[in-house]
């Protein structure tokens, strides 16, 4: 037994002794049972998995030629663009993947809200998942400062400014942020340092507790039904299948299809429109003047909609402290989901017409919302930003309520396909 | 007791003394990379006043100076400008009287300035920090009919009219801030000290 075909087994079995890499290989591939029903809502996940990759990579580039000063930072991206070799492509890539983050990770969200993934017993996959949404959200901003284009600068200074709104400390704290009194220099300095080693690392670590998370409790389904209450007689649920080798199959399709149209973006509309990479962001920053129309990326639209709707003071206390308060409640509701839904059953098959109503019409709002973050403001659209406020807050005010209300449809005992 | 029984009394406080005393090394070990965030010794030094020549600012317009890394505006109104500061119905302002907004006592006044025909101020919104668009004709398309001149933000629509004095309605809470300031001459502005100490 001396042939060339067992040497890698040697070489597993030296291995195994010395680290259990065939116990995580089956705990987390080869024998984690996933349900058998996972549909097209259940790409997002493998999916931002990869975004990130691409993030981490492109970025590692980009930071060889990228020079974090205020002098010479917009200098530095143009640089890359037009005389390093690939650059615009690796630049391109970098600032696609951002935008494809956001994209892929509200479906990945969605599909929560749909098949109701965050009820009992995953309440920490998806705290874990929403504290994974802030910090990639805190990654986006500071990567925004980065080119030193119009709009990085007065989109810091405004967000930045959001926290001087806290009464009392405020003042001090945004100094803090800033470093100076004024967005600068020392700013951008600290947002590199934050944005290409610190909430990278946070990041990675949360992903990976997200995902530990996850299999300890198993992946929840288009039906909400629990595969792990029907298993056959060794164990294994009846309505499970490895995720390797057949999700990481299914998964590599939806990546195909995934990279065909990342690609067609990076290679034919990067700027999308101005909305992927805005057309101000292509003039340095100048502290002495806003841009005409200043409006963040469309990812923070919707909660720069809900800060702008609010107007008026209110029980002593300015429009302004309001408008972060509710813009920051906005973010944070998304927490409390686990025990603000009621509703006997998870998936939206099996929910009455009021969570589907419900549902639908927050998803209309919060794409509304979007769509005015990236407008300016003019009185109709300040009112109807107020009304979609209104009711963003209400579906998870009200959600106690109408999720006991709603007539529900029995669940069936296995998982339909 | 025996020697090598476990008191668990003992073991809980030595556990819990060891967590206080490491807990405060930690706090204070985070103090110098807390404090490393505040502005440093070069930033705070750059807050020197400076000089603005206005001999070639016409009637109607408006110089931007940079002062301490912020734009500074001296806008010269003419006088149908300080004719309309008067018509306002002080209602349509938040702070009409500028009570609750930061200014020199100087120019703590109906235009906001120690001379009218001379308007000085920080050209950031007292909301979110941007730098309000300087807009002097009334009836311009993008703030609306009813506007008389003044300063509109682009960012989140906050209104202003030609004394910086914010209107109702909008998210900014005060007027916009008028810095320390004193005439060196008819054409010289100091900005930053004024006849007292340096701010």
């Amino acid at each position: 037994m001396s042939t060339n075909t067992d040497k890698p087994a040697t070489l597993l079995r030296w291995v195994d002794a010395r680290f259990p890499l065939m116990s995580l290989w089956n705990d987390h591939l080869a024998k984690y049972y996933a349900p058998k029903n996972f549909n097209f809502w259940y790409y997002f996940g493998a999916l931002s998995l990869v975004v990130f990759v691409i993030q981490v990579l492109t970025g590692i580039f980009l930071v060889m030629n990228y020079k974090p000063d205020a002098a010479t930072a917009f200098g530095s991206v143009e640089y890359i663009m037009r005389d390093v070799e690939w650059g615009w492509l690796i630049r391109y890539l970098h600032s696609t993947g951002a935008s494809a983050f956001f994209i892929v990770i509200y479906l990945h969200m969605t599909r929560a809200l749909l098949y109701g993934s965050y009820k009992q017993p995953r309440e920490l996959v998806w705290i874990l998942g929403m504290c994974l949404y802030l910090a990639l959200m805190a990654e986006a901003f500071m990567g925004y400062l980065l080119p030193w284009g119009q709009m990085s600068f007065w989109g810091a200074q405004v967000i930045i400014s959001l926290f001087g709104a806290i009464p009392v400390i405020g003042g001090t704290l945004a100094e803090w942020i800033r470093g100076d009194y004024v967005v600068s220099d020392i700013t951008l300095n600290r947002f590199f340092s934050l944005h290409v080693i610190a909430l990278p690392f946070a990041i990675a670590g949360l992903v990976f507790l997200h995902i530990i998370a996850l299999h300890e409790v198993g992946s929840n389904n288009p039906d909400g039904v629990e595969i792990k209450k029907k298993k056959d007689e060794n164990g294994k649920p009846l309505d499970g299948i490895p995720f390797h080798p057949y999700y990481t199959v299914k998964d590599l399709v939806g990546l195909t299809v995934f990279l065909m149209i990342f690609s067609a973006v990076v290679f034919f509309g990067p700027e999308m429109g101005g909305y992927f990479l805005e057309a101000n962001n292509f003039i340095p920053a100048n502290p002495m003047s806003t841009p005409q129309h200043i409006a963040p990326v469309w990812y923070f639209t919707p909660y720069y909609s809900i800060l702008r709707a609010n107007t008026v003071n209110f029980l002593w206390i300015d429009a302004k402290v309001w408008g972060v308060v509710f813009m920051g409640l906005g973010v944070l509701s998304f927490f409390f989901l686990p025990w603000l839904d009621r509703s006997p059953v998870r998936s939206i098959r099996y929910r009455g017409g009021l969570y589907k109503t419900a549902l639908a019409i927050f998803i209309v709002c919060f794409l509304i919302l979007g769509y005015l973050g990236v407008q300016p403001p003019t009185e109709t659209k300040t009112l109807v930003a107020q009304v979609c406020t209104v009711i963003y807050f209400l579906f998870f005010l009200l959600m106690p309520i109408y999720t006991t209300l709603d007539k529900t449809k029995p669940v069936p005992e296995r998982v339909t396909m | 007791m025996r020697d090598d029984a476990v008191d668990p009394r003992r073991r809980r406080f030595l556990t819990g003394t060891t967590l206080v005393i490491g807990g405060i090394g930690a706090a204070f070990t985070a103090v110098p990379f807390v404090s490393s965030f505040q502005p440093s010794a070069r930033a705070k030094a750059i807050g020197a006043p400076v000089e603005v020549d206005i001999s070639k600012l016409e009637s109607g317009q408006r110089l931007v100076q940079k002062w301490r890394g912020k734009p500074v505006w001296v806008v010269r109104r003419t006088p149908e400008m300080v004719e309309t500061l008067k018509s306002f119905d002080p209602a349509t302002l938040r702070d009409a009287n500028s009570d609750k907004s930061e200014q020199p006592e100087y120019a703590k006044n109906a235009w906001r300035s120690e001379k009218p025909e001379y308007l000085v101020l920080v050209g950031i919104c007292t909301h979110l920090g941007c730098s309000p668009n300087y807009v002097p004709q009334a009836g311009a398309p993008e703030v609306g009919s009813t506007w008389q001149g003044g300063f509109f933000c682009p960012c989140h629509g906050s209104k202003f009219d030609l004394a910086g004095r914010v209107f109702d309605g909008v998210p900014a809470p005060s007027n916009l801030v008028v810095p320390p300031y004193r005439f060196l001459s008819d054409t010289k502005i100091m900005v930053g000290e004024d006849k007292g100490a340096a701010a």
